[in-house]
């Protein structure tokens, strides 16, 4: 795959009269697992929203490789330009829902969607559900699923597809430490085998510290600091930054 | 209205004020104090209720007997068999035949017949049948049949349906073998009937209240409308002959009928002031009805 | 002309009004769903057009209906007054607001972490609408039975616009009020417990079919 980027500059957001984004330019490379930390109610899930198309900002722009694909407005139809990024990027949701249908049918959705045949389907499906461990449960009503296996679920249904960028937003929050470490092993796979650039986002500086390339920090609807790990966490350059690592900025 | 009385007076000023004096306009605008006036149930038809007579001459015996006269108006076969059922207290159809087994029956005490007039056969102005040269029901059917013109049929047992059953049987024919293609049974009223007709630029035998009582499908129509091409007071044929009667229900079948002002109902209908009441009344400046007034 | 057989008339009945659900369900569900998946301004104004539509008589749709298919109306050149066609007409019309405001509410209340999961996974469009759908089906299919009560119940659009012709146009609804105006009593009850005996066998088995997916 070639490498390309996902990024956004100057995006500006005001929900329920707050100005939630205030000029954020971030990037994402394929083959890169990149951290989005920052304090609760910061931005983060409204930036991977406008990041996926699922929100339009009220300014700047959001750019898949070298196109502009910033959705214009709530009811707007997708350009051609933006269905062909839609289809190679997904975000998986802090509280995933489950189709009601089967886990299978879960999983096979975007692969359904995208017109794969019939008899290809099982053939992507199976394993990846047996590489989060929840194989056994492909033929149950998946919305009988516990919130760590529609987690899983979740995980399974974008990962299967055939994409460039992968946003996560919380993707472990209901998990137990051995499926934490599965799924993080798979985020990783993703990018640095698959080669998909992976945003993901978290309040857990020690996930951050486990798995991400490079970590980038929204205080105040702004990215106040973006590093490759290791120079963020021992050489952050802005106050916030350095509060943040300190731990004295509450997550 | 002492028990009002006290009860406004204890309400304010106001309002105490503003119920005397609705109380007073009720009084005098009202109905006149005196016994509430005795209800009549008159199990009629619909042809008989269309063609307004009803509306014209009942005011006068409602005022002469003090009574509310409720009038349900249904085919002549639901008719009777309401009254059978003690639903009327006095009813009044036009099916001799039906009429004749009711009495037999022991439903009804006494029979009068009240009028009569003639039905019509209605058709196209086009008249493809040729019914207008007939010269009578019975030739004018075998036109239609023959030609197999489009006809409307009630199709519900009502003195209309009856009596065109009739002509079809007195020329041989079973209208239940007839083909949809141009026989229509629709099992509704006159007024149904008659519009089905109009739409279907076809033939149907019809009382003359009810198509003199519809101008959107008489001869001064929108679109062009039904004709009478055979029968009418203005041309009567005996064959379509209608007679109307009133039946006195039997109180010992059905207690608790209002025997007694279904007698008077009875006695005012078949008097000569109301035979004279039945000659006058017309529609578009036509006779409906012939008085007759006979025990049968 | 004999009378009509029972089964013939109970066939018509079933003919018509399951023809119009089938014919509602075709243009109420995707127009409903499309209604439901997005918010547009006007929209409270539309529901309660809608939503008062419910309350039509269906002795006032056929008035309407006749005035516009008689031979002096505006489409009498149809020539569909005192067919089978005009009264499917008549209960396509009649039952189509249920059948689209029911499906409008159903999918309006599917989850809008649902609606995103199906964007973010591809669906756009048709597979998009067919998906809220599918994640409704319990309220949509209600609303198609709805509709189909409605229709098989109804007596004043189909018998104005339908004439109850005796063998063309008679269903088990005009049949009840023809019977009742002879004074056959017993046969025009009979008529309609036979009328309920098949809703009944209708909505039982499409009840066990919403009950196999439910919670």
């Amino acid at each position: 795959m070639t490498p390309g980027s996902l990024s956004c500059a100057g995006v500006a957001k005001t929900l329920g009269g707050r100005r939630v984004l205030d000029g954020v330019s971030i990037e994402v490379h394929s083959g890169e697992v990149h951290a989005l930390l920052g304090p609760s109610g910061a931005g983060k899930t409204t930036l991977l929203r406008i990041l996926n198309m699922l929100e339009a900002p009220d300014e700047g722009t959001v750019t898949f490789n070298t196109d502009a694909i910033a959705l214009s407005g709530p009811n707007a139809r997708l350009t051609p330009v933006q269905s062909e990024a839609r289809l190679k990027m997904a975000l998986v949701p802090q509280k995933p829902i489950a189709f009601r249908t089967t886990v299978f049918e879960n999983a096979a959705f975007g692969l359904r969607v995208r017109g794969v045949p019939k008899e290809e389907v099982p053939d992507r499906v199976r394993p990846a559900l047996e590489k989060l461990g929840i194989a056994a449960l492909a033929d149950r009503p998946a919305h009988r699923l516990s919130g760590g296996e529609t987690q899983r679920l979740a995980f399974a249904r974008a990962t299967v597809l055939p994409l460039e960028f992968l946003l996560l937003d919380e993707f472990t929050a209901n998990l137990d430490p051995p499926n934490v470490k599965a799924l993080e092993q798979a985020a990783g796979e993703s990018a640095h085998e698959r080669g998909l650039g992976v945003l993901f986002v978290t309040h857990d500086l020690f996930q951050a510290r486990r798995i991400a390339d490079r970590v980038s920090l929204l205080v105040d609807g702004r990215i106040v600091e973006s590093a490759p790990k290791a120079e963020f966490f021992e050489a952050p350059q802005h106050a916030r930054a350095k509060a943040f690592v300190a731990g004295e900025l509450s997550v | 209205m002492s028990r009002y009385a006290s009860q406004i007076s204890k309400a304010p000023p106001l309002v105490a004020l503003a119920a005397s004096l609705a109380v007073f306009a009720a009084g005098c605008f009202g109905p006149p104090p005196g016994p509430a006036p005795e209800r009549l149930v008159l199990q009629t038809t619909t042809s008989v209720r269309d063609s307004g007579l009803l509306d014209a001459i009942l005011s006068d015996f409602e005022s002469k007997e003090n009574a509310d006269v409720s009038v349900v108006a249904v085919g002549s076969g639901q008719a009777l068999e309401n009254s059978k059922r003690g639903d009327g207290d006095v009813t009044l159809v036009h099916s001799p035949s039906a009429e004749v087994a009711f009495m037999n029956n022991g439903s009804g005490t006494a029979r009068w017949q009240i009028m009569y007039n003639y039905f019509v056969i209605v058709g196209p102005a086009s008249d493809p049948a040729g019914v207008r040269n007939a010269s009578n029901a019975s030739d004018a059917f075998t036109r239609i049949y023959t030609s197999a013109s489009i006809f409307v049929s009630r199709g519900d047992n009502s003195g209309t349906h009856t009596k065109e059953l009739s002509i079809w049987a007195a020329i041989g024919l079973n209208a239940s073998t007839f083909p949809t293609a141009w026989y229509k049974s629709i099992g509704r009223g006159m007024a149904d009937d008659l519009r089905t007709t109009f739409e279907f630029e076809g033939y149907t035998l019809s009382d003359e209240g009810t198509y003199w009582s519809i101008p959107s499908i008489g001869p001064n129509a929108l679109g062009g409308g039904l004709f009478i091409l055979q029968g009418g007071l203005a041309d009567p044929t005996p064959d379509l002959k209608n007679t109307y009667s009133v039946i006195q229900l039997n109180v010992s079948r059905t207690p608790s009928i209002n025997a007694r002002l279904g007698e008077r109902f009875a006695l005012w209908i078949t008097s000569p002031e109301t035979a004279a009441r039945i000659a006058n009344y017309t529609v578009e400046g036509h006779q409906l009805f012939f008085p007759d007034p006979r025990r049968q | 002309m004999a009378e009509t057989s029972l089964a013939s008339v109970a066939a018509l009945s079933l003919l018509v009004s399951g023809t119009a659900t089938l014919l509602a369900a075709l243009v109420g569900v995707p127009a409903g769903a499309w209604l439901g998946s997005r918010g547009f301004r006007g929209r409270r104004v539309l529901q309660t057009l809608l939503h008062s539509l419910y309350g039509l008589p269906p002795v006032l749709l056929g008035l309407l209906l006749y005035l516009s298919l008689s031979r002096t109306g505006p489409l009498g050149s149809l020539r569909w007054l005192y067919t089978v066609q005009g009264m499917v007409l008549a209960q396509f019309l009649l039952i189509l607001p249920f059948v689209l405001g029911l499906t409008w509410n159903a999918v309006a209340s599917v989850d809008p972490g649902v609606r995103d999961t199906a964007r973010t996974l591809g669906a756009h469009g048709r597979t998009f609408l067919a998906t809220l759908v599918r994640e409704a089906r319990l309220g949509v299919l209600g609303a198609v039975m709805v509709g189909f009560g409605r229709a098989v119940s109804e007596v004043g659009a189909v018998i104005i616009v339908g004439g109850n012709i005796q063998g063309e146009t008679e269903v088990l609804t005009t049949s009840i009020v023809k019977y009742t105006g002879r004074g056959d009593f017993a046969i025009a009850v009979g008529l309609g417990l036979i009328l309920l005996a098949i809703s009944l066998t209708i909505f039982a088995a499409l009840t066990l079919l919403q009950g196999g997916d439910s919670k």
